[in-house]
């Protein structure tokens, strides 16, 4: 006995479709064997992303795909899409096939008519090619000739029955009004939103002259997804949607490794220089010497032979090498050697997110492990605003997964006030070690103070130092206190000066008070060396006395006894008492 | 135009479904009113010959191609509306 049930359906089981974030966020790609809406205004990437959807499936998964074109013809479309390096013709016929569906300009109508005969076609195609994937793009062109509104929901259910019991794998394009959530709730076809098992809106939209697109997932079924916005855009390999890292990434494998800041003195100030993988932020006015000191640490990157990119938004590439030769820093040798690569933004044009994107394409493909962007600031110029903290944080985040070394600046508005403690993208929180560059003026001077903020991790100065320029380099003086203020410039020179001079008086007198010291030894050696002689005339005249004693005495008491001998008396009396008289 | 010209239809149809019949049915009509011994129509099924709808192009069914005379002209649906069709065929002159 056979038991009739549903058809086992796979929930889990998606498609990629080899958009960069876009399978991250629905966990996968698309429902495989299901049908997804894609929704959105004019210009707002539909076509890209079901094209590219296509072309993954025909080069990467092996599943070969149609794409039926509704509004554009393939030929065009084919054209556009060279300039994402896809190569279709590689691909066409046999895995990457197009249908020109448009309905001729010219075209009668009379009477009612269904898409039978497209299906039937398409029914003999997906056979013979083994199409997995399918495209409809822009299927309101044909939907909106149907003479009413009951066809056309009859014919978009009999396509979505068809696509269905085929279980390929298929994205509808729509056309949406550009208002505020690229809703087609009012629109003909609203109800289609709610027949497909996925929806995804596009937007594109102006803010402030900057051009911002993003992409929603509506709807998807069975599975969850990130329902947030998410920001995306068409970058030289087709559609990249940029997504924030997964909250429940992997922490990156941190190292103890150092770096050098490229200033001797900076990296004896924070205990050993950067930690290799750190973030590091750079903050003051302007001619603060921010791109000096990053240049600094590109240099110092080059000479330890690492690959190193450096993106300037404010000047040209040969602005930037010109003006660190000027103190010291040669970057040119290294831009000809290759491991330097050099981006001057000024000539990307567009939203943050679309900075993000090429600086890492561009780092990717330089394999850089340092990275520097000067100043980042720019981000957060109007119309980007809102983006600028997100874009800045996810820059920090991925150079931080990647193990790169991230080195930006960040130009504080022009004597905003003397704190020090303010940022206005806010991401001084994220980064791990924050450099403030500053003015002091003192006695009319204006000279430039280094201190560091914080440095995770790391023992690190707490003092103001003064950051010198010259065309010998880059260095940091020792700085002087006095009364409680760092003395800088002129005031340090002098201070240097006096204590120079002070040290030499105090040598001048120290070498006098030797000399005499060594004279009056001098002295005393001599009469020590009077006084050994005289002694050694005393003991010997002491000897002399002693033993002429001795032999004085000897020659009396021979003398004695030789009398007593002589007188012959009693011999055996005592000497002593016989001399009594 | 001459009135010995001789008409050649093509009509693409879906199997047996409704607006197909419909069309068929339609153009028999028309034909049988306004081009008395000199029309051909040869009936193509989509589904039995898919290849053929994809090379022509056809997407939409029932669809009739006026091949001849020139210029060629599409007309999709039923045909039911006999002005809009007679005026696309070219053919309003001759029923005055």
């Amino acid at each position: 006995m056979k038991t009739v049930r549903s058809a086992p359906v796979k929930v889990s089981s998606k498609t990629p479709t080899g958009i960069a974030g876009f399978d991250e966020i629905t966990g996968g790609g698309l429902p495989q064997g299901r049908t997804t809406l894609l929704t959105g205004g004019p210009g707002s990437g539909k076509t890209i992303f079901a094209l590219q959807f296509l072309v993954h499936g025909a080069r990467e998964c092996g599943e070969p795909g149609i794409f039926v074109a509704f509004e554009e013809t393939s030929g065009r479309i084919v054209t556009n899409a060279e300039t994402f390096g896809w190569k279709l013709t590689e691909l066409q016929p046999k895995t990457l096939m197009f249908l020109d569906a448009q309905p001729l300009p010219d075209l009668v109508q009379s009477g009612d008519f269904d898409l039978g005969g497209m299906l039937a076609a398409l029914e003999a195609q997906v056979r013979t090619m083994g199409a997995r994937r399918i495209v409809f793009d822009a299927l309101d062109m044909v939907i909106s000739l149907l003479p009413d509104a009951a066809a056309q929901r009859r014919e978009i259910y009999r396509l979505h029955e068809w696509l269905l019991a085929r279980e390929v794998t298929a994205i509808i394009t729509l056309k949406a009004g550009s208002d505020e959530n690229g809703s087609l709730s009012r629109q003909p076809f609203g109800f289609m939103q709610f027949m497909v098992d996925c929806a995804v809106v596009l937007k594109h939209g102006v803010v402030l002259g900057v051009s911002q697109r993003s992409l929603r997932v509506q709807k998807y079924r069975g599975s969850g997804f990130d329902e947030d916005e998410a920001p995306f855009l068409i970058g030289r390999h087709g559609f990249e949607v940029i997504v924030a890292r997964a909250i429940g990434r992997v922490d990156t494998q941190v190292t103890n490794e150092r770096v050098s800041s490229g200033i001797k003195r900076l990296d004896t100030m924070l205990g050993g220089g950067y930690y290799r993988g750190a973030s590091v932020l750079i903050t003051g006015f302007s001619g603060t010497a921010k791109t000096t000191l990053s240049g600094a640490f590109a240099e110092a990157a080059c000479q330890r032979g690492e690959h190193t990119l450096f993106v300037s938004f404010d000047s040209d590439c040969s602005e930037v090498i010109r003006n660190l030769a000027s103190v010291g820093i040669r970057l040119d040798r290294f831009v000809k050697n290759g491991r330097l690569r050099m981006l001057s933004a000024r000539t990307i044009a567009g939203s943050a997110e679309v900075y993000l994107a090429r600086i890492k394409a561009l780092a990717k493909e330089h394999g850089a492990r340092c990275l520097v962007i000067d100043p980042v600031s720019t981000w957060s110029k109007p119309g980007s605003d809102l983006s600028a903290q997100s874009v800045a944080e996810r820059l920090i985040d991925w150079s931080k997964g990647g193990g790169t070394t991230l080195v930006c600046t960040r130009l504080l508005d022009e004597m905003s006030g003397p704190v020090e403690g303010e940022s206005p993208l806010q991401a001084s929180t994220v980064v791990d070690t924050w450099i403030h560059l500053n003015y002091l003026v003192q006695a009319g001077e204006r000279n430039r103070g280094l201190s560091i903020i914080k440095s995770r991790g790391t023992a690190h100065s707490n003092q103001v130092r003064e950051l010198i320029l010259s065309d010998a380099g880059v260095t940091l003086a020792d700085t002087y206190t006095a009364g409680g203020e760092v003395l800088m410039g002129t005031l340090r020179w002098e201070k240097e000066r006096a204590e120079a001079a002070a040290h030499e008086v105090a040598e001048v007198a120290g070498k006098l008070k030797r000399v005499r010291l060594d004279a009056e030894e001098a002295e005393l050696e001599v009469r020590l060396k009077s006084l050994q002689v005289e002694l050694e005339a005393k003991q010997a005249e002491k000897a002399l006395l002693i033993r002429s004693t001795q032999s004085h005495e000897g020659e009396l008491s021979r003398g004695r006894t030789r009398m007593r001998e002589l007188r012959g008396a009693d011999a055996a009396k005592p000497v002593g008492k016989e001399d009594s008289p | 135009m001459s009135r010995c010209d001789l008409f050649q239809f093509r009509l693409y149809v879906a199997g047996d479904a409704l607006n197909s019949a419909q069309a068929v049915s339609n153009l028999t009509a028309l034909c049988r009113a306004h081009l008395v011994d000199r029309h051909e129509i040869e009936v193509v099924d989509v589904f039995r010959e898919p290849q053929r709808a994809l090379a022509d192009g056809i997407f939409m069914t029932p669809t009739l191609v006026k091949l001849a005379p020139s210029p060629t002209r599409r007309i999709v649906g039923t045909l039911s509306q006999t002005q809009p069709v007679m005026q696309a065929l070219g053919l309003e002159a001759v029923g005055a």
